[in-house]
């Protein structure tokens, strides 16, 4: 298990490598620059400015100062927001954006997992009927309708909740977001979890469980959740990450001061610094989850163990 | 001996008799307990650092926490801030301002040398401040020197002859040169607050600032927080406790937030919400005129848009009217002129095509093309460049229209994404591009200047050297009548060489609660200074 678990950390570092490589000159490549506005500046400014920046020197030598800055854990300045470095935006904006996803990835775990269950017991009665409808609905729905729809509902006409803002995260300003964001992954999961129970209701084991008369209640609970869960789990290694690294669309709905608004915005502002220092975060959550996925594939299958 | 300016003499003189800067609650209205002002700023500024900052997101929140030399009224009028009054020397090159005494946030007094420091550090390659060449419009002595890092800071032409009197000296007489002072790249910076904590010195923490308000929170994406500053000159005459900046960049979810009331005031109004907003809110529906143009400018480099015959007829052919009215629909005025008839002291030309109805432009249009040996049989093909928008769109497929219908002419449409369109329009790649300008400050060189050949704006690359030589007199033309009469041929130049269709007049069009009193219904500049608002009971 051991040998596993470092041998799935052993390939992390050169892919992390890679991306940042090609995210680096990707970047570079694009056309336009973290300075140019509507305003062309004068030739002198922009060489005191570049000059600030290390762009003027040439490609290969900006990358290795880069690589350098890194490995001490500096991402650098941002090049838009000039009063801050990218490691503040990103300390700043990743704990909004961690709060709200593992807020909503518990809610989405627990009632997808536990609707997809029900619905594949009930199999084609009127509860299954309903929760599939609800599911699909879910999944087609996008989140930059739902997100809207929730505020002109419970923000503009009841007045329930607040249309939009972070307040340090107190719960009323949560509990729009994590829904819709909620929504989208719940569907997901529960029609996942319906089909892979009733998979393994059909199973050969199950079956033998029946006829050994064990209870009901232990066949579901003991023999069948677990290995119905696998396919949700590797569904969810991704979605976690998805989940916490900020719905784009969310986070500019309500105004929540996420890293998914800076990955917009870096993007359309050029702020390579800001880009790079995303990609890194997201790159190395990707990798870790697809390896702590792959762990847990092999505590929840002992098959996959002892291969 | 010193001449003293008539004009800036009265305008002093004035403002010495009105309560012009501060909140004017009128008689009669009773104020709200809890005067929290909620704005929306559209985006996160790219900095609060007077020096540093960019844009009008940011431009908002520094006006509040700084002050400079001067500020503006409601309508736009330069008005005294720190200095309360200021002459210039006969020459007209070297300008004196008289400070108030009055202090910094934390209760240190400040000075003419922390006017000295900021106008340094503005020029100063360190900074590498994107509005250094704010200090090259004037010629500020040694600027453009400073800047190129070929003479130190300390030699530009600025000085504190004593605390309290500022100096600057200019290489030519630049007669507008105190209405400059408005802009923000201008104000005062605490030196030993930057000094001590570099890149953070705006952070709530550390910031020391001379305005009405101190900032006191910052989430990045989120809001900005700033509370009222008990040491500013005139904070008995300010009302507004707290002020809450909220970049929402979705104009969308921004209308939301306000429909919640979680906003005072917005930063914009989305196009297509704009008529049902005017029948449903028209009271809240606000529309200020700009100091800002919309445009097309012509590769005058390429052929056949070289020809001026080529670039007036597609000029003429454009109905501005209906662009105005049934496109932009937000208060918009048809444009003919490069500079808006908004600014302070501009006297609109008398354009000949400009009286002709669309008809008659339409057939002259006609006329010019075929003279070049265009037809409906020879149709002249356009590409035509702008920026993803909607409402480009929407703006360059009308136009497509009207050339098309007028004139025959073959449009293809192109769009590139906000900084790829700015390079392929710097490079010179495009037919026609769609292009805006806001001007810098209230005075009409400062959109005529972007047609000099030197001008590092001109994207249509047009040269002429008339019109060169005429903004080079204006610019020292201390006289304002005549420099208006400068301008008024420098326009008609424009507009007997197209080098650029002007389009509309922008507006700033923005929400604002009935409750909100003191709103500038007239600052062409968009300055809404948060001291001078009041919450009125509601």
């Amino acid at each position: 298990m051991l040998k596993f678990i470092i041998k799935r950390l052993a390939v992390a570092v050169p892919t992390l490598l890679v991306l940042i490589t090609i995210s680096f000159f990707l970047m570079q490549a694009a056309p336009g620059s973290p300075f140019t506005g509507e305003r062309n500046l004068p030739p002198e400014i922009l060489k005191n400015i570049e000059a600030k920046y290390n762009l003027d020197k040439p490609v290969w030598q900006q990358y290795f100062l880069y690589l350098g800055n890194l490995a001490k854990g500096d991402l650098g300045p941002s090049f838009k927001y000039r009063d801050y470095t990218v490691n503040d935006l990103l300390e700043q904006s990743f704990p909004v954006s961690l709060k709200i996803g593992a807020i909503a990835f518990i809610f989405t775990v627990i009632i997808g997992v536990s609707i997809g269950t029900i619905a594949a017991l009930k199999q084609n009665t009127i509860l299954d009927y309903i929760i599939m409808a609800l599911a699909m609905t879910g999944v087609v729905l996008p989140s930059f309708v739902i997100a809207p729809l929730l505020v002109m509902i419970f923000s503009i006409t009841l007045q329930w909740l607040p249309a939009g803002g972070w307040n340090e995260g107190t719960w009323e300003y949560l509990i729009l977001p994590v829904t819709a964001m909620a929504i989208m992954y719940m569907a997901s999961i529960a029609r996942i979890q319906r089909s892979s129970m009733i998979e393994v209701l059909n199973s050969n084991y199950i079956r033998t469980a029946r006829a050994k008369g064990l209870p009901w209640r232990t066949i579901i609970l003991r023999h069948s959740l677990r290995p119905s869960l696998l396919p949700v789990v590797s569904y969810l290694g991704p979605a976690f990450v998805g989940i916490i690294t900020g719905s784009v669309v969310v986070e500019t709905v309500f105004g929540l001061p996420g890293i998914g608004q800076h990955f917009v915005n870096g993007a359309l502002n050029r702020d390579y610094s800001l880009v790079l220092g995303l990609t890194i975060i997201i790159g190395s959550l990707t990798i870790l989850f697809t390896a702590i996925v792959d762990i847990l594939y092999a505590v929840i299958d002992p098959k996959i163990r002892y291969q | 001996m010193k001449k003293l300016f008539v004009g800036l003499a009265l305008a002093t003189a004035v403002s010495a008799l009105l309560p012009v800067q501060a909140a004017q609650v009128p008689a009669g209205v009773t104020l709200a307990k809890e005067q929290v002002f909620h704005r929306g700023i559209g985006s996160e500024p790219a900095s609060i650092d007077p020096q540093k900052v960019e844009g009008s997101p940011g431009g908002f929140i520094v006006k509040d926490l700084f002050e400079g030399l001067v500020s503006q009224d409601a309508d736009g009028n330069t008005i005294p801030g720190i200095a309360k009054s200021w002459n210039v020397s006969d020459d007209g090159k070297v300008y004196t301002f008289h400070l108030r005494k009055s202090s910094w946030s934390n209760g240190d007094p400040l000075t003419a040398h922390d006017f000295v420091y900021a106008f340094q550090r503005a020029v100063d390659p360190v900074t590498a401040s994107k509005y250094a060449w704010f200090m090259q419009i004037p010629g500020i002595v040694n600027a453009d020197a400073v800047i190129d890092g070929e003479m130190p800071p300390s030699t530009l032409g600025v000085k504190a002859t004593d605390d309290y009197t500022f100096q600057v000296t200019l290489e030519n007489p630049v007669p507008y040169f105190p209405k400059l002072l408005a802009h923000y790249t201008t104000f005062p910076t605490p030196k030993k607050v930057v000094e001590k904590y570099g890149d953070d010195w705006t952070r709530p923490d550390n910031i020391v600032s001379n305005g009405a308000y101190k900032l006191s929170g910052w989430v990045v994406n989120e809001k900005l927080t700033a509370k009222r500053n008990p040491f500013y000159w005139n904070n008995d005459k300010t009302v507004v406790e707290e002020v809450n900046y909220l970049p929402i960049p979705s104009a969308t979810s921004e209308l939301n937030r306000y429909k919640a009331g979680e906003l005072d005031m917005t930063a914009t109004i989305p196009l297509d919400h704009f008529k049902k907003l005017q029948k449903e809110i028209p009271k809240e529906v606000t529309i200020t005129p700009l100091i800002s143009t919309y445009y097309y400018s012509f590769n005058t480099k390429k052929k056949p848009f070289d020809d001026v015959r080529v670039r007036k007829a597609l000029s003429y052919a454009i109905n501005r009217d209906a662009i105005t009215k049934y496109i932009t629909g937000q208060g918009q005025k048809p444009a003919y002129s490069f500079t808006p008839s908004s600014i302070n002291g501009f006297v609109k030309p008398d354009l000949a095509w400009e009286k002709m109805s669309q008809k008659e432009r339409e057939k002259e249009a006609a006329k010019l093309l075929k003279q070049v040996g265009y037809s409906k049989s020879n149709p002249l093909k356009v590409e035509l460049l702008y920026n993803t928008s909607e409402s480009h769109k929407k703006v360059a497929i009308a136009i497509s229209q009207m050339w098309k219908q007028a004139l025959g002419v073959e449009v293809t449409l192109r769009n590139e994404e906000w900084k790829t369109f700015l390079d392929t329009r710097r490079e010179g790649n495009f037919d026609v591009t769609r292009a805006g300008w806001t001007g810098d400050y209230n005075e009409a060189s400062t959109m005529l200047s972007l047609w000099t050949s030197e001008s590092s704006l001109n994207d249509a690359k047009w040269t002429n050297k008339e019109y060169d030589k005429l903004l080079e007199t204006a610019s020292s033309t201390i006289d304002e009548g005549k420099r208006g009469l400068i301008y008024e041929k420098a326009e008609q130049i424009f507009s007997s060489e197209m080098p650029a269709a002007p389009i509309y007049q922008y507006v700033t069009s923005r929400l604002v609660k009935p409750y909100v009193g003191g709103y500038p219904m007239n600052n062409p500049e968009d300055n809404v200074y948060s001291r001078d608002i009041y919450i009125i009971k509601h």
